[in-house]
């Protein structure tokens, strides 16, 4: 076991290397089996191990080596796989290897094709050191790592400046971010002298819950969580991260190293336990994105720039279900959401590659009898995310809306509204995209084709995983066994809240609330984009209010344009002319007057040898006479 | 030698201190105005010379031969100095057909 846990990062890296050092020499096929194939076989690792603790094995802890042994804390280079690390490795290796497998056939024609895969396999890598972590310092390896990663590959096509700077507002917003992971990880250290999850978390009994220390150090850790996960008010990189290739989108940006955040907080699940206030805020936060997200998408035109806004909602529903106390409900929406995500981002990457580039849904439209595979399994992808049983997303939303509504009803409401935009959104793009007539150039109308099989057929298997994803936690009111639950309880134990208070009838009254809801919306969505075929205005189209508002994002952007760069662009030009005008003229004003000095000086030296006797002879005498002064 | 010694001390030391002091003082003035730089190193040799004069006082008023072995190590350095100074004047004198100190300036140019 310990060997294979230290296989399953390990294989990744060494075909990072081996692309990445050879990327000039080595074939296409070869990188596509090594890339695809060391994640697969990483994949069927985590399947053995998952399969281990769910016969009742123990979590495993593999110390690698010593990385910074001092008296007063040993940091080891270690890893663990527990029931809540082995549940994100099977997401990121299975849904990353799907995605792998898929980058073959969407970059096929692409010239960075190596450099694409080998960056792909670092992401892995530095994935899964974030989840198999065993301490707060490798997780921050990790995090940085798929940071760097995502950085990288959102720059990836980096003759376009526009991608560039979205890469570098990704980098910088996420460094914001970790500034407050860092001050969390130093405050936790000072405290435990340790960063290890189970020293940590062993010793979390000597404090009350609400104590001040446990709450700052959360809401910091929290912070990070902010920045890597695109929360308000750190979420306008991801929208802009969809610069990057489709699949990059789907594997960074949907379905893992944005539920980093998640992830660490449901790790640290001990100490935000104790901490009321950090959970209440989280909730807020999350709440707040979720509705904010939904808004924007609703008028949202790029195919995946819906999407994006869509992640951004999504993970604010899990923040709410961490909020709430419902750990393994924010985790089993993290996975199945990984799953219909990671599918309607490659679904629609698909489409991307059917029209040769085209992004805009205005000029889509009538695609369900040119592309059926594609259209099938975006159908499957957007049921599943509207939450309509019996699809995935149905049970995990249910599950963090039922956790919020025993703990806040206000959040609740808003998260039903926030839901039922969902529904609304994501069925005008699929109608939009799908339905109607096609509104491209005829240019584009002969070269529609479905995509090759080796991006269809990781479309159909996470089209399935969307469908019965849902399958893994039924709830006891259908009869289930809350097998997620049960998995997961080692981890989370008695912290959560596991079984809210409620009778059956609520819970199903608030199913049907929400179902409802969502039909309602899907209905709608269907007079207005199907029935009355009203396609979206045009980009010079005049809007008004509320629409002009959502349209352009709540003006978020400008508005940090204003708050933030503007006086810090105007401070650094204010830096720059001191330097320039003050400090540089000092240093060059002590060489001028050095040089003016010099030309004084160098008069003296005549040649003429009686002068220098002169000097000298006074000098000499100069001195007896001072010295005898003294 | 004995008497000698006593005779030599039966003159206060303040005279040799003043005497010498003239004479090195006729030597900076020497070195200083003239342009000749025969005269110039007579003057050199001069301070040198007062300075050995007043040293070998010094030892016999103290009692102490140290002195007089200085002197001698003096007027050998002095020698030496002479000999590279002259071959110098030597060779200036064939470029130059003058012994002024001040055609030396042109070494600046």
């Amino acid at each position: 076991m310990k060997t294979l846990t230290a296989l399953v990062p390990l294989l990744p890296f060494i075909s990072f290397l081996v692309i990445g050092l050879f990327f000039k020499r080595i074939p296409k096929l070869l990188t596509s089996v090594l890339a695809c194939g060391t994640v697969l076989i990483s994949f069927i690792f985590s399947i053995i191990l998952f399969v281990d603790l769910k016969n009742g094995g123990t979590a495993t802890n593999v110390t690698l080596f010593d990385w910074l042994p001092s008296a007063n804390a040993n940091i080891g280079f270690s890893l663990v796989v527990d029931q809540l690390s082995s549940l994100m490795l099977l997401v990121v290796t299975g849904v990353g290897f799907l995605i792998h497998v898929y980058s073959i056939g969407y970059m096929h024609d692409d010239e960075g094709f190596n450099r694409f895969f080998s960056y792909l396999n670092l992401f892995v890598f530095s994935m899964l050191i974030l989840v198999m972590g065993s301490n707060y310092l490798m997780m921050f390896i990790g995090w940085e790592g798929v940071g760097l990663c995502s950085y990288l590959l959102i720059g990836f096509w980096f003759k376009n400046q526009d991608y560039n700077n979205a890469a570098k507002k990704a980098f910088i917003m996420n460094r914001i971010g970790d500034l407050g992971f860092l001050l969390g990880m130093f405050m936790l250290y000072i405290q435990f002298k340790s960063l290890d999850f189970n020293t940590i978390f062993s010793q979390t009994g000597q404090f009350q819950t609400g104590d001040t220390f446990i709450t700052i150090a959360t809401l910091l850790l929290f912070v990070g969580a902010i920045g890597k996960s695109a929360q308000i008010p750190l979420f306008t990189w991801l929208p802009d991260a969809m610069a990057g290739p489709t699949p990059v989108s789907a594997l960074i940006h949907a379905a893992t190293m944005v539920t980093a955040g998640i992830y660490m907080v449901a790790r640290s699940h001990a100490l935000y336990i104790l901490a009321p206030t950090t959970l209440l805020i989280i909730s807020l936060i999350g709440i707040a994105t979720a509705i904010v997200a939904a808004t924007i998408a609703i008028y949202q035109n790029d195919i995946k720039k819906v999407l994006a806004y869509s992640t951004v909602s999504q993970l604010g529903y899990m923040f709410i279900g961490l909020g709430a106390g419902a750990f393994t409900g924010a985790m089993f929406h993290l996975t199945t959401h990984a799953f219909f995500k990671a599918l309607l981002f490659l679904a629609a990457g698909s489409v991307i590659h059917a029209l040769g580039g085209e992004q805009d849904i205005r000029k889509m439209g009538g695609l369900k009898k040119k592309i059926p595979i594609t259209w099938l399994v975006f159908l499957m992808g957007t049921i599943a995310i509207s939450g309509i049983p019996p699809f995935s997303g149905f049970f995990s939303k249910d599950e963090i809306l039922l956790h919020v509504y025993v703990q806040n009803k206000i959040i609740w409401a808003l998260g039903i509204l926030g839901s039922m935009m969902t529904a609304f959104y994501m069925f005008r793009l699929l109608f939009l995209t799908f339905f109607g007539s096609f509104r491209g150039t005829e240019d584009q109308k002969h070269h529609l084709h479905e995509s090759p099989a080796v991006m269809t057929v990781p479309l159909i298997i996470l089209a399935i995983l969307s469908v019965i994803g849902g399958f893994i936690n039924i709830p006891a009111v259908f009869g289930g066994a809350s097998s997620l639950n049960n998995f997961l309880s080692p981890v989370f134990g008695t912290t959560q809240t596991s079984a809210p208070e409620v009778s059956h009838g609520t819970e199903l009254g608030l199913m049907a609330i929400a179902v409802v809801g969502a039909l309602a919306l899907i209905a709608f969505a269907w007079a207005r984009f199907v029935k009355a075929n009203r396609i979206p205005a045009g980009e010079e189209t005049q809007r008004y209010g509320l629409e002009n508002i959502l349209y352009h994002k709540y003006y978020i952007d400008e508005i940090y344009n204003l708050l933030i760069e503007k006086p810090i662009l105007f401070l650094s030009s204010l830096l720059h002319k001191i330097d320039v005008f003050v400090i540089d003229r000092i240093v060059n004003e002590f060489g001028s007057v050095t040089v003016w000095l010099g030309a004084r000086a160098r008069l003296v030296q005549t040649g003429n040898i009686g002068f220098y006797l002169v000097a000298m002879v006074l000098s000499i005498v100069a001195f007896l006479v001072f010295g005898l002064m003294i | 030698m004995n008497e000698v010694i006593q005779g030599l001390k039966l003159m206060p030391i303040d005279y040799y201190i003043a005497f010498c002091s003239i004479l090195f003082v006729i030597g900076v003035i020497g070195v200083l105005i003239k342009r000749n730089a025969l005269v110039i190193f007579m003057s050199v040799e001069l301070m040198l010379n007062s300075i050995n004069l007043l040293i070998a006082a010094f030892s016999v008023y103290w009692n102490s031969a140290s002195g007089q072995i200085l002197v001698i190590f003096v007027m050998v350095v002095a020698a030496a100095e002479v000999a590279v100074g002259l071959s110098i004047l030597v060779v200036t004198y064939q470029n130059t057909q003058s012994i002024d100190m001040n055609l030396l300036k042109r070494l600046k140019e």
